[in-house]
Order: C-alpha cells, then structure tokens, then sequence
C-alpha cells in the first residue's frame, strides 16, 4: 500500500478568492490546466487585471503519473507538476475561481461576457479559452453499462481495484502505454489493444514490449464490452481479416485521446473539421479578443510542454491587444 | 517511520493555526486490523502539531458501547468529535493517507468550527432533509479525485445531524467494495442503494439524496 502523503497547499483554508462582478477585467483565463495557467503568469507579469475560471485546477494533469518529458523536470508527476504551476502563479495573487463552469459567452460591445453556471457574470477585454478536452469514448456497445462496473477512465484511480485482476488497455498513444505500464503494478496480466500500431514513445514502447505481465495485441478492434452485472470480458476483432473472438478480462480501461472542451465557445468561435478551437500561431481566433491555448485548439500534439507553451502565447497576444486597443 | 516530512509538518502546522476549537479523533482499531498500525502512528503524528488536536484510542470489541454511539461498522475507524465531544456525522474507514490528507485535513478544521462557506442556492436544500441519510464515499489512496468527493459527504453531514458521511479506503475493506461492486473511484452510495460515480458536483449528491426521499 502507498502511503505517501499527497498534500495540497490550498487545502481547506475556506478562503475563497471573491471577483468583482462589475469589474472589467482585461483578462479572463477559461480553464485551470497548463495552458490556463500559464497563460495567468505572463499576463499577471505584463501588469493585466487578470483572473482564472477553472472547472479542475491543475486539469488533466491531475489524471497523469509519471511526467516524463517535461525539460528540466525529469522526476515529477502529474499532480506535482500541477501543484508546482499553481503555487509559482500563487506568488502573484491572480484569483481563481474553482469550480466555476462557463455556460455562455456574450459580446458586450467590445468586451466580453462570460456566464457562470451559478448564474455569475464576468465582464473582460480579452478571454483566453484553455478549457482542455476529456477522454474519447470508444462508442460500444456495453461501454456505457459497465462504466465503473469494469470500464474505467482513470488508471491511477481505479488501478488499485484491480489488484490480482485481468485488465485491458484500448489505445496506441503515451497515455495508453502509461496506463498498461501503471496497472501492471498491481494486476495480474495487461493487455493492450489497439487498432493500426504503437504511436507512443519509443522509450515507452521499449517499457511495454519488455514488461513480463504485459501483452500487446495490435490491428485488433474491441467492438463490445461484455457481462452481466459487471464486465466480464471484449469481443474484439482483427481488423485485417474481420474475425472475431471473446477475451476474458475484469476491466477495460480506454486511453484512445480525447475530445475538446469547446463548451458554449463553439457557437461563437470557428472550429475545425476535429471540432476543435481553430487558432492561428498568435493563439488568436475567428474572434477578436479572444484567444484560445492548449489542448482544446488545433495545435498538433497534445502535450504538456505545449500547452503550457501555448498558453503564453495567448497571453502575450491578448496583452498586445489590449494594448493596441488603448492607442 | 514518520509520515510527514519536515517541509510538510510545517506547513500542516501553519493550516492547524486555523482550528477554531478543539477537535478529538475517536480512533477504533482491533488487534491485527489492516493498516490499524499505520492509521494509528499517522493520527499520533497528527495530534501532535497542535495542542487543539487530541487522540482517543478505542479497541472496537473492548468499547463496544462507544462503537455503537458512533455507528462504527468496521476497523481501522476514525471517528471526529467537536469540542464539546459531540459526534458529527463524519468518519474515515481506512487510513487517510495519500490523496485522502486533503480529504482528513479539511475535516478537521471543519469540525473545528473553522467553516468553509456553502453557496446559499445549497444551504436551504441542506437544511431541508428531513430524514436519516447514510452517504458511503469509497476511495482509493492514488485517486486525486477522490477527497473532493468526501469533502463534500462530510459538509452535507456536519451541517445537517440527520445525515452521516463516511471515508471508505476500497482497498482495505476489499469486501465492502465487492458488495457494492466498486470499480471506480470516487464512488458515492447514498442509503446503500442509490450510486454516483465520480466527484459529483454538490447538485448532483442533493438530487441523488431527494430523489432517494420521495
């Protein structure tokens, strides 16, 4: 059993950071991941009123083990990472509502107006949209049913349950082979499965490819989650010869990418053929004064490193906006 | 083997400079219970860096009487009495340890007195349950989703005495789990037969919890 202590800084001191609803902000930050983040720090630098609405401080960061290629920091994990950004950025007392879910946006003649789910509006110059994306589903049959009863979103989570157990992973990515790699500390076998070939890094796949308890079952599709109370197993299938057999399994956890969070900025902003926020290189979108950064964007390769790096970049267009507009 | 480092017990000493009143942990173990030893040595480290902290150690069998008052079902139980020794609906099986610290921490300073605020919109809704309510949050310790779960559990039961809110380490009560079929985290079981999954917004527990009632 891990007993490490994982200690929150902000744990439980209550004190909520209170924004000014008649205020108008030059900055408003949509999102708490890496790209929200750091787009908070560099506009809090360059002198902007700035605050963060976040739904998850520290996004999907949170949901990462081990970090392994982020420059400079090569013994962290996700939530350490996450808790470093946070008390970096703390130094500079930018306000950030927690829990705080954007359900609209609207223009208030040059401005912007963004609505809270509690029903809370803010008034900004600029907005920077860094609100992430959430695991992809497979679309199968019985993935919803045995959602939490066997199919699972969350490897680090929920890898502890499956102590002893048969587990499979769905996916090709860095995170699939993170998880397989994480659940086999515990499980019994892992199996991962995925429809063309590896896509993760080398160092990852060597990991994989090596590990005594993991199996890799390529060109293989899962076309059903199957059980009865809980999940009992797949019917997958070979995607070359269209053949298909049942795999005994206690759990299935699916690592295949993930889905933008566009929210209610996708009726106001231009999207691409993936749905995701169409950005140029300025982080700028199809609407003035705001932007967008990380992974909710077109940008290639959803990666810490860039969203962070994206994130900057937003911040520092938005800055020159605001700028341009005083002039 | 001490639990919190030196950077940590200082800063867990800063945040217990917060407690408003005094709190005891009511801890009931049982000899050879699963991480009773640990759980044991972590709430000594605990008590330790703050004089408005205090340990009761009870053997489940021996103080059946105090087991029963505090409806303690299983060991290792962490039981947090307010200052006037008075139960308050909140307890932790299993050991808090991990990612739960920052579901324990929070406790503590709660039933201190040191509040956190509730919005408004939930207060009345909070108020208004009328009858008992049993909410089960199972956890795993590497689970960062997790404490936000309890902590809310544990909110709805200190502001309203009919409804009582426990911790559930799923790895420890192996078997509690099973009967509840937990295979993710955070699950939350209200009244032992309505299940959410995942860290619930505050709504979605209150719907749970009236749709439950009618």
């Amino acid at each position: 059993m891990n007993l490490d202590l994982s200690f929150h800084l902000d744990v439980g001191l209550g004190t909520k950071p209170k924004l000014d609803p008649d205020a108008l902000h030059d900055l408003l930050v949509v999102g708490a991941g890496p790209a929200g983040l750091n787009a908070a720090l560099y506009a809090v630098r360059k002198g902007l009123d700035v605050a963060i609405l976040g739904k998850r401080r520290g996004g999907q960061l949170l949901d990462t083990s081990a970090v392994d290629n982020y420059l400079g920091l090569d013994d962290v994990d996700g939530e350490g990472l996450s808790e470093r950004f946070q008390k970096h950025l703390s130094k500079y007392g930018v306000p950030v509502l927690d829990g705080a879910e954007v359900v609209d946006v609207l223009a208030d003649g040059p401005h912007h107006v963004v609505v809270l789910s509690n029903g809370e509006t803010y008034r900004s110059k600029t907005l920077i949209v860094a609100t992430g994306s959430t695991p992809r589903k497979l679309g199968i049959p019985g993935e919803d049913r045995f959602a939490g009863k066997g199919v699972g979103y969350c490897a680090i989570c929920d890898g502890p349950l499956f102590a002893g157990k048969d587990v499979f992973v769905a996916g090709g990515g860095n995170s699939a082979v993170q998880a397989a790699l994480d659940l086999a500390q515990l499980s019994r076998a892992v199996t991962v499965v995925h429809r063309s070939t590896l896509r993760a890094d080398q160092v990852f796949v060597d990991r994989l490819t090596t590990h005594p308890k993991i199996s890799v079952l390529l060109g293989t599709r899962i076309v059903e989650v199957t059980g009865d109370a809980a999940m009992d197993g797949l019917v997958v299938e070979d995607v070359a010869t269209g053949a298909r057999r049942s795999m005994k399994g206690d759990g299935l956890f699916i690592e295949i990418g993930h889905l933008p969070n566009v929210g209610p900025f996708g009726k106001r902003l231009s999207l691409s053929e993936h749905g995701e926020i169409v950005a140029d290189e300025r982080g700028t979108t199809s609407v003035p004064g705001i932007f967008a950064a990380g992974d909710v964007t077109d940008f290639p390769y959803k990666q810490i490193v860039i969203a962070v790096g994206s994130g900057a970049t937003a911040a520092l267009s938005a800055n020159e906006y605001i700028r341009r507009l005083q002039s | 083997m001490k639990m919190f480092n030196e950077d940590l017990e200082k800063q867990l000493k800063e945040i217990f400079g917060a407690l408003k009143r005094d709190v005891t942990i009511a801890l009931f173990t049982e000899p050879g219970c699963l991480t009773g030893e640990e759980t044991t040595g972590l709430m000594e480290e605990v008590v330790a860096m703050s004089p408005k902290l205090h340990l009761v150690r009870y053997d489940r069998k021996v103080d059946a009487a105090k087991a029963a008052e505090y409806h303690v079902a299983h060991v290792p139980a962490i039981v947090l009495l307010d200052a006037s020794g008075a139960y308050r609906g909140i307890k932790f099986y299993g050991i808090p340890a991990g990612h739960e610290i920052n579901s324990f921490i929070p406790a503590l300073l709660e039933v201190s007195g040191a509040e956190s605020e509730v919005p408004k919109e939930f207060t009345d809704r909070i108020a208004a349950i009328a009858r008992p309510v049993d909410i089960k949050v199972f956890v795993t310790l590497s689970c960062p989703h997790c404490p936000g779960a309890v902590q809310k559990a544990h909110k709805l039961a200190l502001m309203n005495s009919n409804i009582q809110a426990e911790m559930i380490e799923a790895s420890t009560f192996e078997e509690l789990s099973r009967r509840f079929n937990v295979s993710a985290v955070p699950q939350i079981v209200i009244d032992g037969t309505k299940t959410l999954l995942g860290n619930q917004p505050m709504p979605a527990i209150l719907d749970a919890i009236e749709a439950e009632a009618s």
